[in-house]
């Protein structure tokens, strides 16, 4: 499954680690979110960076304490019909400040790239090889925005103030 | 009209584009047909009993002459011939082919037409009253804040992926003719006792197999914050409504299992929580998308022109124009319900020829403006009085001008068994049968008001629940039967109907339904007591003793 991080297929650093395998030495490792509130400080004292897995129907408010430790938080799309972690990822971004790695896992498609990347995830594992090839294109095929999200992008109705403003001004 | 700019353009060109790639992954193979259904969903695509239908939005039930004509085209090119007015303001094409949809939308689209999230789990058309702008004694026109609303939950990056459908209509009038309380979030337009424009949020309406009446979560919501607030509503939906059982899913049962104050509450605190994330709609804001909207420019009429005063004695013409023309609130205007529900026809059907000629005659008689009403009739919202006359002609001709709006036949029906793929039973040909059975006009007449509403089956999108009369196909061994209510409505005094006795065979339905009209009209306190306000007085019992005592 290709990881898509910063727009281009890359290595995955994290190791996904099962609930009761051994931990690794060293390296970056994804928990679950059980794991890793059983013992967060056991685990955030190892040498490598710490990622956790949160699932969709969690609660946020026992991860939101550790989120300046963490290097990875992957949310779930069980199914991609299933749209929860939208709402988590905005939560983390736009509410709680997050700005680590923000990872979308499960049944990625190309045809939720721009919805992630707006809620504002970086990170996607990919479910198809194709899919990620087309991530670069497919991340360009909207240049029009109706929503204000925390990613910044200007929404239509603000650009037509804009223009509206810049008209005026120039009269 | 809402004009597009260049930037609505672009973003409909999209994403016209987008699904041209999803369906050459799905004929190519490249995407399951269990990824594909998802992904047509949200574009209209449906797979019923024969074909693809193909759902075209038609936002707040408001279209140009030159929307229609290419919906016109659509309907010759990629269909047979004809299309269908939905309940939700939009129009359905049943014999589409999937290849040739990609090629359908672009055509679309070049006059500002799309068919996004008129299907699947996401924010669909956003639905108004018909006679937004031009109903007399409105608050303002509804339909500018149903346009800033489309375009905010248009591809929403949160919300595309909710639990389930999910359904906004707006009022602005006194009388409610755009069903809000039968939504899963219902606006009434109002101003509060500081003459500021806000809106009453209703939420957790619907019907399907367990139906609500919305219930008031909020009394008054300024308009400024009317964004962020519905957000809000999402947010908390979109965490906790149930995704284990899709019958158990929309925002009604989170609604009905929190109860409404907690619900509220979770609201409110999301709301507060969010603190001011560029929603806010400043006057600004509101002014920008006001004025893309053109108003017709108005002339100076007389209240009751001579052609009018000529024509009162066409008998034909009076009785068209006591049913099916409405006040309007401009001085020498009105407002002309063009009805869909000819005798023996399907209701809410129209050709491409009809299509066509009605563009015409909107260009003719009514600034080039059409809208379409969710009792799946079209009107014509600008109309001088002194073109009555003539329009009355021209729409004869067309087979338009049944003198039938909002009386027994102007039936409310789900396609059905005939074209649905969940449907237990047939709707339409219940329809015709009663039409029939009612086509004399003058019978009609004094029957009054009475709504007449069909579901092929428990999803409801006949909106049986809400009928003077509902109707309802179960099926029975094999067999199709029905259940009858009686006493609903949908507008501002909405209710639910009560069944008014066991459920009868296919061949009964239309003499049931006669025999509850007959019971109706030796009941009825006077001429002037509709059905729904008798079965109000009454209750269901003298009914049902008169219609099931011989049975």
């Amino acid at each position: 499954m290709p990881l898509v991080k910063q727009g281009r297929i890359t290595t995955d650093l994290f190791v996904h680690v099962a609930d009761g395998a051994e931990l690794p030495g060293d390296g970056a490792v994804l928990v679950t979110a059980e794991r890793f509130l059983a013992d967060p400080e056991a685990l955030l004292r190892r040498t490598g960076k710490v990622g956790v897995i949160w699932p969709n129907n969690r609660s946020l408010d026992e991860l939101v304490p550790h989120l300046d430790r963490l290097a990875s938080v992957a949310l779930v799309f069980p199914t991609f019909r299933d749209g929860r972690a939208y709402s988590q990822a905005r939560l983390l971004r736009e509410r709680h400040g997050y700005d680590g790695e923000l990872r979308a896992t499960g049944q990625i498609l190309r045809d939720q790239f721009v919805f992630m990347a707006r809620a504002g995830f970086d990170a996607f594992e990919v479910k198809k090889d194709a899919d990620a090839d087309a991530f670069a294109a497919t991340m360009k095929r909207y240049s029009v925005f109706y929503q204000p999200t925390g990613d910044g992008r200007v929404t239509a109705l603000n650009r037509r103030m804009q223009l509206r403003h810049s008209e005026s001004a120039g009269q | 009209m809402y004009a597009y700019d260049e930037l609505d353009r672009t973003l409909i060109n999209e994403r016209v584009s987008e699904f041209r790639d999803q369906v050459k992954r799905r004929l190519s193979g490249e995407l399951t047909e269990d990824e594909f259904k998802i992904l047509r969903l949200q574009n209209g695509v449906y797979l019923q009993l024969h074909a693809y239908m193909f759902r075209v939005a038609i936002p707040y039930g408001t279209l140009s002459s030159k929307q229609l004509r290419r919906l016109a085209h659509v309907a010759r090119r990629y269909d047979r011939g004809y299309g269908h007015f939905t309940t939700r303001q939009n129009i359905q094409f049943n014999w589409i082919k999937l290849a040739e949809l990609p090629d359908a939308l672009a055509d679309l689209a070049e006059v500002g037409i799309h068919a996004m999230q008129t299907s699947g789990n996401n924010m669909r058309n956003v639905t108004s009253d018909q006679w937004a702008g031009v109903a007399p004694g409105e608050i303002e026109d509804p339909r500018i804040w149903s346009e800033l609303i489309r375009q905010h939950t248009t591809l929403h990056p949160e919300f595309s992926f909710l639990p389930r459908k999910f359904k906004i209509a707006i009022t602005a009038a006194e009388h409610d003719r755009a069903a809000i309380k039968i939504h899963d979030i219902g606006l009434r337009l109002h101003k509060n006792a500081d003459g500021e424009t806000g809106f009453e949020v209703l939420v957790g309406g619907g019907l399907g197999r367990t139906p609500f009446i919305a219930k008031t979560i909020k009394p008054f919501v300024p308009g400024r914050d009317i964004l962020s607030y519905i957000e809000a509503i999402l947010r908390v939906y979109n965490q906790y409504g149930r995704r284990d059982n899709i019958y158990k899913a929309r925002i009604k049962i989170l609604v009905h299992e929190l109860g409404i104050e907690k619900f509220a509450k979770e609201v409110e605190e999301e709301w507060k929580a969010m603190g001011d994330v560029g929603l806010t709609l400043d006057h600004a804001a509101i002014e920008e998308v006001r004025s893309r909207f053109s108003y017709p420019a108005y002339e100076k009429l007389p209240h009751m022109p001579d052609e009018l005063k000529q024509a009162a004695h066409d008998k034909l013409f009076e009785r068209w124009r006591k049913n099916s023309v409405s006040p309007h609130k401009v001085q020498g205007y009105s407002i002309v319900t063009l009805s869909l529900k000819p005798v023996g026809g399907p209701p809410g059907d129209a050709t491409a020829e009809q299509m066509d000629a009605v563009a015409d005659l909107a260009d003719k008689y009514s600034f080039g403006e059409i809208r379409v009403g969710h009792e799946q009739n079209l009107a014509l919202p600008h109309v001088a009085k002194r073109d009555l006359p003539a329009l009355f002609k021209a729409l004869d001709r067309l087979g338009l001008a049944t003198p039938n709006v909002n009386l027994v036949t102007d039936i409310i029906a789900c396609p059905g068994l005939d074209y649905c793929s969940l449907a237990n039973a047939r709707s339409i040909p219940i329809a015709q049968e009663l039409t029939r059975r009612f086509a004399n006009h003058d019978t009609a007449d004094l029957i009054g008001r009475l709504h007449i509403n069909i579901s092929g089956c428990i999803n409801a999108c006949g909106h049986h629940h809400v009928g003077h009369i509902g109707i309802l196909g179960v099926e029975k061994n094999g067999e199709e039967f029905y259940q009858i209510t009686i006493g609903g409505r949908a507008d501002e005094n909405a209710q639910l109907g009560t069944l008014i006795g066991p459920a009868v065979p296919y061949a009964e339905v239309a003499d049931v339904i006669e025999d509850i009209v007959e019971a109706y009209l030796a009941l009825r306190d006077r001429p002037e007591e509709l059905f729904v306000d008798t079965v109000k007085r009454l209750g269901v019992e003298p009914i049902r003793e008169r219609v099931y005592a011989t049975r």
